[in-house]
């Protein structure tokens, strides 16, 4: 009886979250009039997947799509390693004042984006970058703090006699560093991947201030755009959102283990 | 191979100092033990000597070379780690070769290598598997190929047997032993088990709070223990230690009384370290040396408290009628029970006499046994 009460609730709280994309992928494939319907029809008479392909050619998604990838390839590359580069010197060098810096490093997580974004701007436009994809991309290959300490965390699980090991037989630090903990690291590397790229993804504030040019627009500010207060295109957005969920979704449902993994156990497995 | 001199060797964590001035001399292809109770500095010893330590002061030279200031990997030393430090995502033949390709050695070179390891180690079968699917025994004898492939000139092992069962231990103790019949190498090997270290050495180094207590062969360590802290080390159950005085000299022979004593102790002394009278001194024996005699024929006189009957021997635990404790290995079929009062009997060949410092007199030993002590190097049958 108790476990029927579960899962029921369970099952309760799955229809709540997925609701919203259930809805968003409705209102993709409706007709304008069962669209507007009152009350809400919850399978369409009609599915109309062509509005897909009409969405996305109403504007010059191709361009945001390639902008948006280049920003989230080589920003996740670069938080990849730049992260994982951090996280080896905090777990594995003893340098003076180690501990203060570290402790600093995890104080700039206390930071809000809001804070930041004027500095950042001025930064980047004494650089020239406005305009360009580089404020996106570049920060990424400077650490990020909460990454770091969760990789930290992750090489500090690793038995020290394993680096012992290899500079006996030859390995430099950057060896070690490459050749043992980066496969090592492999869950802690999908985690970090995996929420890199859904933040980058769905970054709407960054583009939105560091891009002018559409030709330079990213998929969030794309769909921003068919926010035209004098023409909502509802199904158009729903169109795009739907489509705009579906990367992360893919690669959330490949990494889920490393990710369910590396959440829970990262601090006990070697 | 290749010997290994270390001289003057001090290492500090912060204001602790770990070794105090070690000073070594090993020889050749000789298999050495540091042996030790925990905290004692053996294992920073053995990693100052694999450079995996920064040294405070002092030497160590392997052969010919200085190799105070080299990097690990330079050293020509090859280190077998206590929990194996094997590389879990690389398979066996990768951990293998894992130093070689580093180093540049060429493909055909390491394949010679791995296989001749994995044959002498008889782990062939192996070199497809992950660490994670391999047995504890099967982990230490990758451990172990790994460092032979590099065919080095000093083996370090740290305490390797430490994380196998009993049963394990004592076979992968005799195929070390065999590995280094085979080998010829130096071999250091550190364990804090005494009978790992009697059973393997040619010759053990004790520590004791970061110094060397005593060098010497496993039989020189039991015969002729060279002071107190070595004394109580080595042999188990312990050496009995009594307090006592010295009374006086006979030629080779020393007097000693003490509180309990019914009358005095003879012990066989090198004449010209004899002691003045009247000074204190400690006597050591070994429990099985100590016997149960009729009375009047004992020196001391006890009531025994457990009898603990291992079959082959019994271990008899005595209180003496001063208050102080003793223990007597007698034949495992002794009719002593508890609460008997027993007279003890200390035979003067096996009383070892230890000065107020500690320090042990040097004692007389018959013939026979000085050889066994001496003959500290190709004890084992290949």
């Amino acid at each position: 009886m108790r476990k029927v009460l579960l899962h029921s609730a369970l099952t309760f709280l799955a229809v709540l979250f997925i609701l919203p994309f259930y809805w968003t992928f409705l209102s993709a494939v409706k007709s304008t009039a069962e669209l507007y319907q009152f009350p809400p029809v919850f399978w369409p008479s009609e599915w109309h997947f062509e509005n897909f392909a009409a969405s996305w050619n109403k504007l010059p998604f191709n361009t945001f799509l390639w902008n948006s990838t280049v920003v989230v390839m080589l920003s996740t590359i670069g938080q990849l390693i730049s992260s994982s580069l951090v996280a080896f010197g905090f777990a594995r060098f003893r340098f003076p004042g180690r501990d203060a810096l570290f402790i600093l490093l995890l104080a700039t997580m206390m930071i809000p984006w809001d804070v930041k974004m004027i500095p950042l701007y001025m930064e980047f436009n004494f650089l020239g970058w406005i305009n360009t994809l580089k404020p996106l991309i570049v920060p990424a290959y400077f650490a990020d703090a909460f990454f770091v300490f969760m990789l930290r965390q992750f090489i500090m699980t690793i038995p020290l006699e394993i680096d012992e090991a290899a500079r006996m037989d030859g390995a430099s630090n950057f060896d070690i560093y490459w050749r043992i903990h980066l496969p090592l690291m492999l869950p802690g590397l999908i985690l970090v991947g995996t929420f890199h790229f859904m933040n980058a993804w769905n970054d709407y504030l960054g583009p939105l201030i560091f891009l002018n040019d559409q030709s330079q627009y990213t998929l969030t500010l794309g769909l921003a755009l068919l926010k035209n207060p004098h023409d909502l295109d509802i199904t158009a957005i729903a169109a795009i959102t739907t489509l705009l969920c579906l990367p992360p979704l893919v690669l959330f449902f490949l990494a889920q283990r490393y990710i369910m993994d590396g959440a829970v156990g990262s601090a006990v497995k070697g | 191979m290749a010997s290994v001199e270390i001289s003057g060797l001090r290492k500090s964590f912060g204001a602790l100092g770990v070794l105090k001035g070690i000073d070594l001399s090993i020889e050749d292809g000789e298999f050495i033990c540091f042996l030790g109770p925990s905290g004692c500095g053996k294992s920073t010893l053995l990693r100052s000597i694999a450079g995996l330590e920064t040294l405070g002061d002092g030497t160590i030279r392997l052969g010919e070379r200085d190799i105070t200031d080299l990097p690990s990997a330079k050293r020509d030393i090859a280190m077998v780690f206590q929990n194996y430090a094997l590389y879990p995502h690389m398979d066996v033949r990768r951990n293998l070769s894992f130093g070689l390709a580093l180093n540049g050695m060429k493909r055909d070179e390491i394949n010679r290598r791995v296989e001749a390891a994995a044959d002498i180690l008889r782990i062939r079968e192996l070199l497809a598997r992950k660490p994670r699917q391999l047995s504890g025994g099967q982990r230490q004898r990758v451990a172990i190929g790994r460092a032979i492939v590099r065919e080095p000139k000093l083996f370090l092992l740290d305490e390797p047997l430490s994380n196998l069962d009993a049963g394990l231990r004592v076979t992968m103790r005799a195929e070390l032993a065999a590995l280094h019949e085979r080998l010829k190498t130096t071999m250091i090997y550190v364990t804090h088990d005494q009978v790992e270290a009697m059973t393997l050495a040619d010759r053990v180094v004790v520590l004791d709070k970061g110094r060397v207590s005593q060098f010497g062969s496993p039989l020189e360590l039991f015969y002729r223990p060279a002071n107190l802290f070595v004394a109580r080390f080595i042999g188990s159950p312990s050496m009995n230690l009594l307090e006592a005085e010295v009374q006086c000299m006979d030629g080779d022979l020393l007097l000693l009384g003490g509180p309990g004593l019914l009358r005095p102790v003879t012990a066989e002394i090198a004449a010209d370290a004899m002691p003045e009278p009247g000074s204190s001194a400690t006597i050591g024996i070994r429990p099985d040396q100590v016997e149960i005699v009729p009375e009047g024929e004992g020196h001391l006189k006890g009531l025994v408290q457990l009898v603990e009957r291992l079959g082959v021997e019994s271990h008899v635990h005595v209180k003496l009628s001063d208050g102080r404790d003793l223990l007597a290995n007698v034949r495992g079929t002794h009719p002593v029970r508890v609460g008997e009062v027993v007279h003890l009997a200390l035979p003067g060949a096996h009383i070892h006499v230890f000065d107020a410092e500690g320090q042990a007199l040097p004692r007389r030993l018959d013939p026979e046994t000085e050889a066994l002590i001496n003959q500290h190097r190709g004890r084992r049958v290949a």
